[in-house]
């Protein structure tokens, strides 16, 4: 049984047998191996695992940066298996964001610039990006120092940075891969607190992969764990254990 | 993403390597500088051959003689001329015959005599030659001491240098002053009882004066020699030189020929038509007429011809050398992609289509294009100039005047700068294609 999802019914992501193989010369690489998950509105989700457990893999699917080798991704009523490469930039620009463990900043623009990016992409009208930069800056309390370049801010500042660029296209869907990954102890928390708050204030569903299990347990509301490329278990954190906990390991790899 | 947008990206992109950068954009700029001086000396000398040529109004003229003087008075025995028609002699009626075909600009004949000059009370010889108003245009005489006659019937003169030297070694104190030209004029007899018909077309000789005011001392008479008798040393303006009626060179011949017309006809006429062009189809028609003529068209198509050849090896050369200039931006595409992976993965992650990438870096190839030839036009102008002036310092050196060698038309900048943006965005084409196709995925996983 999928968990609950949002007033409009909808989930914001609905995986069904997904399975992603890379070939290797002869051999083939299951690095996403027939996984089935369904991801309501609003939920925060951590996807957990090992290096090389197919998490970052399944997260790239959803966001929309890789395809699948077989199966279906659904978001917003269209299967992301079907789309195609404009659609999915399309899907990539509007509906999702992205948050990367290297921050991915682009070290020649300000950090102004470097939030107005997806703007530019999605042809925002000039006279309205700076407001809305100037608003994901705030959310992400860096409003003053817009015009410093990545190099000259810490780690945990260019982090949030990267969380304004990915929040500045109003997206439904964040996914941070690792986000916590290049950070002390102390500032990964702060960011994944803003993830928390982001995810309450806008209503925004957020996919996150790590491999911090005492961070995920205490900021998620539920944690996937993946192993081989398949799904081993979901479970509801104990912060939220109101929330049913449920199995979706549909291979019988199971618990 | 919108053209303005990609642009500035693209230039904040090529702006972070400014180097290597620059140092692409220099190499097409090489290039088309390469290409723009080599046809710029192309075009520039083609057009001073040309100018020259067409101002000494040996391209679009044609050259009119009678039918019988082209083949001399000894042509075949007496039985087979009397067969054959009368050929037309070259007279008044000609003339204006000739001046109202299509196209025709000026008609005027070629008057020289060779005669006595008196100047200071000395005696000199000399050529006299009749200029038409319209040789004031072939560039002879730009530059000449004094100034061209005031006006076609001015009883003026112009001499040249060698002569003028010879009455005054200082030329410059010449203009102004007076010289008296003493020649023989021609007059019709009146038709004797008992000349016969063969006598019909004699004259007699006066000895006449005219006094002539020196206006200018020039170098060389324009087109001197062709179709006349030598190069005139002091010229006269045409019409004032008709009035004087003076016995020509070929008025002995005319006699000895078989002329019936008793109205001095003309040795030669010169006939000059809008364009080089039209040469042809009047010289066809001054034939119809019952006349010789020629021309030097031939002459002034093998040049044109010369000249393409010319243009289209400086051209090959010069594209040799913006085809490195190609490989350099191609390089430089390639390697900014390989450095640039990352950001790529980045661009796509954050939405961008393959579309955006691909003009990103296409916008990135033609503006360092279009600098490289704008810059290119530039220093090959500047080539052009370096060359020309350093001609002019070597003609000067020779006492010979300056020309200009180099030449930069409008099209020549246009097709420079457009030429050079095509280059570059063909070149774009391939790395910007790669760059497109890059997975995300791979790209952001690339350290």
């Amino acid at each position: 049984m999928p968990p609950s999802t949002t007033a409009t019914g909808l989930p914001a992501l609905q995986i069904d047998h997904v399975s992603r193989h890379y070939s290797m010369g002869e051999s083939s690489i299951r690095a996403v191996d027939d996984v089935s998950l369904v991801v309501p509105a609003g939920e925060f989700l951590a996807l957990l695992g090992s290096s090389g457990s197919g998490k970052s893999t399944l997260l790239n699917l959803m966001a929309g940066l890789d395809r699948p080798t077989a199966g279906s991704i659904v978001s917003g009523g269209r299967n992301l298996a079907e789309l195609s490469p404009l659609e999915l930039a399309r899907y990539r620009r509007n509906t999702v964001g992205m948050v990367f463990q290297s921050f991915n900043l682009l070290p020649r623009m300000t950090l102004e610039e470097n939030v107005e990016l997806p703007l530019r992409l999605a042809e925002v009208e000039r006279g309205e990006r700076a407001a809305r930069v100037q608003e994901a800056l705030e959310r992400v309390r860096l409003a003053k120092r817009t015009g410093h370049r990545p190099s000259e801010l810490s780690g945990g500042e260019q982090q949030r940075t990267a969380i304004a660029r990915a929040l500045v296209n109003r997206p439904k869907i964040l996914f941070a891969d690792e986000p916590t990954g290049n950070l002390d102890s102390a500032t990964g928390e702060a960011i994944l607190t803003l993830l928390r708050e982001i995810q309450s204030t806008m209503d925004m569903t957020i996919v996150m992969v790590t491999h911090e299990r005492h961070l995920a347990e205490r900021f998620a509301d539920r944690l996937a764990t993946m192993g081989d490329g398949k799904l081993l278990s979901t479970a509801a954190t104990e912060a939220h254990a109101s929330t049913q906990v449920t199995t979706q390991a549909t291979t019988g790899a199971g618990q | 993403m919108k053209l303005r947008d990609m642009t500035e990206l693209a230039v904040r992109n090529l702006r972070e390597a400014i180097l290597r950068n620059s140092l692409t954009t220099l190499g097409v700029a090489v290039g088309v500088a390469s290409l723009v001086a080599m046809l710029s000396l192309g075009v520039g000398l083609q057009q001073l051959a040309s100018s020259r040529l067409a101002k000494s109004g040996l391209f679009d003229s044609i050259f009119v003689t009678p039918k019988t003087n082209l083949r001399g008075p000894g042509a075949g025995p007496p039985a087979t001329r009397a067969a054959a028609p009368k050929a037309r002699p070259l007279d008044e009626a000609a003339r204006v015959e000739i001046t109202k075909l299509p196209n025709v600009i000026e008609v005027y004949p070629q008057i020289r005599f060779f005669t006595e000059v008196r100047f200071d009370g000395k005696p000199f010889a000399t050529m006299v030659a009749g200029m038409p108003e319209s040789s004031k245009q072939s560039g002879a005489f730009d530059g000449m001491q004094g100034a061209f006659f005031s006006s076609p019937n001015a009883d003026e003169a112009i001499l040249q240098i060698e002569f003028a030297k010879e009455l005054n070694p200082q030329t410059a104190q010449l203009i102004g002053k007076e010289l008296v030209l003493r020649y023989a004029e021609r007059q019709s007899l009146p038709s004797e009882t008992g000349g016969g018909a063969q006598n019909s077309g004699g004259f007699s000789v006066v000895p006449k004066e005219k006094h002539l005011r020196i206006v200018g001392v020039v170098e060389t008479e324009p087109a001197s020699g062709f179709g006349g008798f030598g190069s005139g040393r002091l010229l006269i303006p045409l019409p004032v030189a008709e009035t004087l009626r003076a016995a020509q060179v070929n008025d002995l011949r005319d006699v000895l020929r078989d002329t019936s017309s008793d109205k001095p006809a003309y040795a030669s006429l010169t006939v000059r038509v809008k364009s080089p062009s039209l040469v042809d189809a009047t010289e066809g028609k001054i034939k119809q007429l019952g006349f010789g003529a020629f021309s030097l068209l031939d002459a002034s198509k093998s040049m044109r011809i010369f000249f393409s050849v010319f243009d289209l090896l400086l051209g090959i050369f010069g594209s040799l050398a913006l085809a490195v200039a190609t490989l350099g931006i191609i390089n430089t595409l390639v390697m900014a992609i390989l450095e640039r992976r990352r950001e790529i993965g980045v661009l796509k992650a954050l939405g961008a289509a393959d579309s955006d990438v691909k003009q990103l870096f296409f916008v990135e190839a033609g503006v360092m294009g279009l600098a490289g030839g704008v810059f290119g036009v530039f220093f090959g102008w500047l080539i052009g100039q370096a060359l020309t002036l350093g001609t002019n310092i070597y003609l000067k050196r020779q006492d010979l005047p300056g020309v200009e060698i180099s030449a930069v038309p409008w099209w020549l900048i246009v097709g420079a700068i457009g030429f050079a943006l095509l280059v570059s965005l063909t070149a774009g084409l391939y790395p910007a294609s790669r760059a497109a196709k890059l997975n995300p995925v791979d790209a952001l996983r690339y350290e």
